[in-house]
């Protein structure tokens, strides 16, 4: 009534224009990891609905903002004016209150039934494979059960392609929780209970397991690698990891490293290098205490019982519960006597 | 003889010791913490503990006790100790109400205005230690590897920039907004009971002393996030404790305040004042207060939890004893997930208030508006679980949580269609309010839509602790949440100082929170999708570039937060005086001046319509009826009574 040429059709088609390339670029943005299971292809679509439904929406929103403020923003004169004293408007209130609700129970529906997709246990329950997932602080430990019956560990997960595989995941100390962004799947591991989730890797290649719940100091760092190979070459990986331990062991030499064991850990064990500064292994992490002036003056024996039991005595500035007090469980004896001939060699000088 | 002791006792010790001030606080504090270490020693040397002296077993127990000696010593339950001893009460006593020097704002003060300035000040103190810490984290986020802070203090910097923002800032900022002006527009002197509106305020330095505190601590401050999960923050070093105790003091504090707004808003309302004239600011604190009295108990009862487990040895999250990690969880989000709600309802209320008087017309569907407030707090607390759809609780109660939480987008969708109806065919002025206003109403869209998204079980899975979750609170806590309290800051700036803001310097701010905001946010949807958990200080070497954008959007958004500090600072100090009622609104806190006389009114109003019939001939929504006793020179009707002290 104040003002004339306010072209609703001309907005409505700057609207929809604008949600068009909205769609579009939502559309062609690379959002998602690599998708190398079965259950990554209904959640990336729902996800492509999901961006479809929700861009005219904002587009919406953003539009009627803008254009009443370009339409009814106040001229020079109006400064005393008041709007039209509309207090509603039944029908449109019922308009916006049933659509968004017909829209909502639709998503529902949708999103109900590709969880039952994606969580559907596979048609030949024989066939399916299962894996123990042990998480710890801040490291990954996979349970095969190997050819001959017994039990296979690895630090790695290996998975064959095509196959469903059922994980039964567990922890010991805190939350964590099993995550394979190729896989789009994830839960807790939580303690006192046994978590499960399923996949069917479907595509060959190195993954990455990652920690998404916050578990302490070395959670950025709880990675493990996720092999997906061939069915016989999983076979072949199972019988040789399933071998007695004196062929694993001697492919990793008699001499065990010290060096290497506290840059990298043992893939059980937490790098001591993840937290403490020593300047022979070039590590330079303040956790813990620096140790080329921490240990400098201790004997082997005293070393040794600060890795299997830290809590024992504390040096100045540090406190207790921080390092993990389970070495002498992730270690091997003969782990420990090579960690700690290292130690002794390179800060006693 | 009673006075003669009286005399005597007060001549022993000299004023500064004997008056309620923060002198006589600080020395209560200490002699709380003699007591709690005597408590401490006594009981260690009852059960042969040595060493009898330990300051880590006596920590917590300061923590809880101190505080209690610094608010007797501030003089917080001064009135009611004369009462309880059965000392004649002074029926009119206003001794400690209304500010007349900055030193009345350093005190126990009465008065809901200076309580509300208290709180707004208080609570953008701590916005700004929040928002450094952000810029921290970014800083040591902004390549891969190792930049500034150890992995250690990353994670604490994280939870207590969570902790600190939301315990200190915004719950708090909103209550000292609603603080400030529930009683003037609904027409009341004060506050129903001004000496705990006084305590609740006094509660909170407490919780944000201790909770930076940890920082100082051996093993440094609580690492465990805002959500201080269990078993992880059992064993935490004593930093938790800071947070464990603080968040009791905060919410002590939020619990106070919300059943002071409750009968407030019941039993104060102006003559005519029905719920249904009710402006929507006064209905959103209404609803927030429900839900704060209803939900803080549980978070407050799951830090207790920890806190036995921690210093008493229970097993309540020791799976090896028995005990039951998810439980945690699901106590904890009772609380948290309606105090989402409570984070934002108070914003949509303001949002209302400056939407109305800005556009210059009635609120849209304004019963629709107040119902789906309700409608939010009832299914507020049907949707916890929503956040544990990984958990590995069971699967079955996904679903009805799934449901529920999508349901809850249609009361918060009613919201913004009234809203965007209420800038329909209005006169708007597009000043700095209103701009923060608008600006909410998109970012919070955008919060909403990531909402709705997450609700669907399957997607969920994938982002849950990514960056996208990141993402999403921030479109709801700052795009939402912070771009509201911005809008209400600007909007009610004249009524509490008595000045004008600088409109330019205020444009400036929105202009360049709006972009860097985005620019700081909106990417990190992308990397979350793509599989960056959140909570790391370390990433892989793909998400270098976006993490590096985000970073230097993040210092610019803390740089341009300088001229809002400048603006306010300045404004207050030397900005033009304003008037009664520079936004011509009609509520009834713009009838009196700026800022307000100390008691309000001068005489009560008597209200005659609703708050919002702008555009409606002749329409009025309070009248100020002349006083009984006929005074020499009788102004207008409905002028506003002459300026206070």
């Amino acid at each position: 009534m104040r003002r004339g040429n306010r072209n609703i059709a001309g907005a409505i088609i700057v609207g929809t224009i604008a949600s068009a390339i909205g769609i579009a670029a939502g559309l062609l943005i690379h959002w998602f990891p690599t998708a190398a299971s079965t259950q990554a292809a209904p959640i990336d679509t729902l996800w492509d609905v999901l961006l479809i439904v929700s861009i005219p929406i904002f587009v919406t929103v953003s539009c009627v903002v803008l254009f009443s403020v370009k339409w009814f923003r106040m001229r020079p004169g109006q400064e005393q004016d008041d709007g039209a004293p509309i207090h509603g408007n039944t029908r449109l209130e019922v308009v916006w209150t049933a659509l968004p609700s017909i829209l909502i129970a639709s998503l529902v529906v949708y999103a109900y039934l590709v969880l039952s997709d994606i969580e559907k246990a596979p048609a030949d329950p024989a066939r399916e494979m299962h894996v123990n997932v042990h998480a710890q602080q801040f490291a990954w430990q996979f349970e095969y059960k190997g050819t001959n019956g017994k039990t296979v560990k690895s630090d790695d997960l290996y998975l064959p392609v095509g196959r469903s595989v059922k994980f039964d995941i567990r922890s010991d100390d805190v939350l964590h929780d099993f995550w394979v962004p190729a896989f789009r799947m994830k839960i807790d591991a939580v303690p006192g209970i046994k978590t499960h989730y399923r996949v069917t890797p479907n595509k060959l290649g190195n993954f990455e397991v990652v920690c998404a719940e916050l578990c302490g100091l070395g959670h950025a760092f709880m990675r493990a690698d996720v092999h997906v190979v061939s069915g016989n070459d999983f076979s072949a990986w199972l019988a040789k990891a399933g071998e007695p331990p004196a062929a694993a062991g001697g492919s990793q030499t008699a001499a065990v490293d010290g060096k290497k064991l506290f840059t990298e850990g043992n893939g059980t064990a937490t790098a001591c290098g993840s937290c403490h500064t020593l300047a022979d292994a070039g590590t330079t992490a303040k956790i813990g205490p620096d140790l080329d002036k921490a240990i400098a003056t201790l004997a082997p024996a005293a070393i040794r019982k600060d890795i299997v039991d830290p809590n024992a005595a504390i040096y100045p500035g540090f406190s207790k519960g921080i390092m993990p007090a389970d070495f002498a469980k992730t270690l091997s004896p003969k782990e420990l006597d090579a960690l700690v001939n290292y130690l002794d060699k390179v800060t006693s000088k | 003889m009673s006075t003669a002791t009286a005399t005597r006792t007060q001549r022993l010790l000299p004023p500064l010791m004997r008056q309620p001030s923060l002198f006589r606080a600080l020395e209560f504090t200490l002699l709380g913490v003699a007591f709690s270490f005597g408590l401490s020693a006594l009981v260690r040397w009852g059960y042969d503990l040595h060493p009898i002296v330990d300051a880590t077993a006596a920590a917590p127990i300061i923590m809880l006790a101190a505080p209690l000696f610094f608010l007797v010593g501030l003089g917080a339950f001064d009135y009611w100790f004369y009462w309880a001893a059965g000392k004649k009460t002074r029926a009119e006593d206003h001794s400690s109400h209304g500010a007349r020097s900055w030193k009345d704002y350093f005190r126990i003060n009465t008065d809901h205005k200076v309580i509300g300035i208290q709180y707004t000040v208080h609570s953008f103190l701590f916005l700004f230690v929040g928002g450094l810490m952000a810029m921290l984290m970014r800083a040591e986020l902004a390549a891969p590897g190792r930049q500034f802070v150890d992995p250690n203090t990353f994670n604490g910097l994280f939870s207590v920039h969570a902790s600190v923002l939301i315990f200190l800032f915004i719950i708090p900022v909103f209550a000292g907004l609603a603080n400030f002006v529930i009683p003037l527009m609904i027409g009341a002197p004060d506050m129903a009971f001004p000496r705990l509106n006084a305590l609740s305020f006094w509660l909170l330095p407490i919780a944000g002393v201790l909770m930076m505190a940890s920082f100082f601590m051996p093993g440094g401050s609580f690492a465990s996030g805002w959500t201080a999960y269990a078993p992880l923050s059992d064993s935490a070093p004593i930093g938790q404790d800071f947070f464990t105790i603080g968040v009791q003091f905060a919410g002590a504090s939020s619990i106070a305040t919300a059943l002071n707004f409750l009968v407030t808003i019941i039993t104060m309302r102006a003559p005519g004042m029905s719920f249904f004239r009710m402006p929507l600011l006064v209905w959103a604190n209404f609803s927030t207060s429900l839900l704060v009295v209803i939900a803080t108990p549980f978070i407050a009862a799951s830090q207790f939890f920890v806190l036995l487990d921690r210093s008493l040895g229970f097993n309540f999250f020791d799976a090896s004893q028995g005990g039951d990690v998810l439980m945690y969880q699901h106590v904890f989000w009772f609380y948290s997930h309606p105090a989402v709600y409570i984070m934002m309802l108070p914003g949509f209320g303001i949002v209302s208030e400056v939407l109305a008087a800005r556009a210059r017309k009635p609120i849209f569907g304004y019963r629709m508006m107040a119902f789906s407030l309700l409608a939010i707090v009832v299914l507020g607390f049907t949707v916890w679980a929503h956040h544990m759809f990984v958990s590995g609780m069971q699967s079955w109660i996904r679903l009805p949580m799934m449901v529920t939480t999508a349901i809850i987008a249609v009361p918060t969708g009613i919201k913004i269609f009234s809203w965007l109806a209420t800038l329909w065919k209005g006169v708007i002025h597009l000043d700095t309010p209103m701009l923060f206003a608008l600006g909410f109403l998109t970012m919070f869209t955008l919060g909403g839509i990531s909402g709705v998204m997450l609700a669907m079980i399957p997607l969920d899975i994938h982002v849950s602790d990514t960056y996208f979750i990141v993402a999403h609170i921030h479109y709801v806590l700052f795009g939402g949440s912070l771009f509201t309290i911005f809008a209400g800051v600007y909007y009610w700036f004249p009524k509490m100082t008595g000045r004008m803001f600088d409109e330019r310097l205020g444009r400036i701010h929105f202009w360049g929170t709006f972009i860097f905001f985005n620019a700081t946010f909106a990417p990190m949807h992308l990397i979350g999708v793509q599989g960056m958990p959140r909570r790391v200080s370390d990433y892989s070497e793909q998400f270098a570039g976006w993490n590096l954008f985000i970073s230097i959007s993040s210092w610019m958004l803390g740089l341009v937060s300088l001229v809002f500090v400048y603006n306010m600072v300045a404004s207050w100090r030397g900005g033009p005086r304003a008037s009664a009622n520079p936004w011509r609104a009609l509520t009834l806190e713009w009838q009196v001046s700026s800022p307000p006389p100390i008691f309000n009114f001068d005489h009560l109003p008597t209200v005659v319509g609703g708050p919002y019939e702008y555009g409606v001939p002749g329409a009025v929504h309070g009248v100020f009826k002349k006083p009984e006793v006929p005074v020499a020179t009788a102004g207008a009707t409905a002028g506003p009574p002459e300026e206070g002290a």
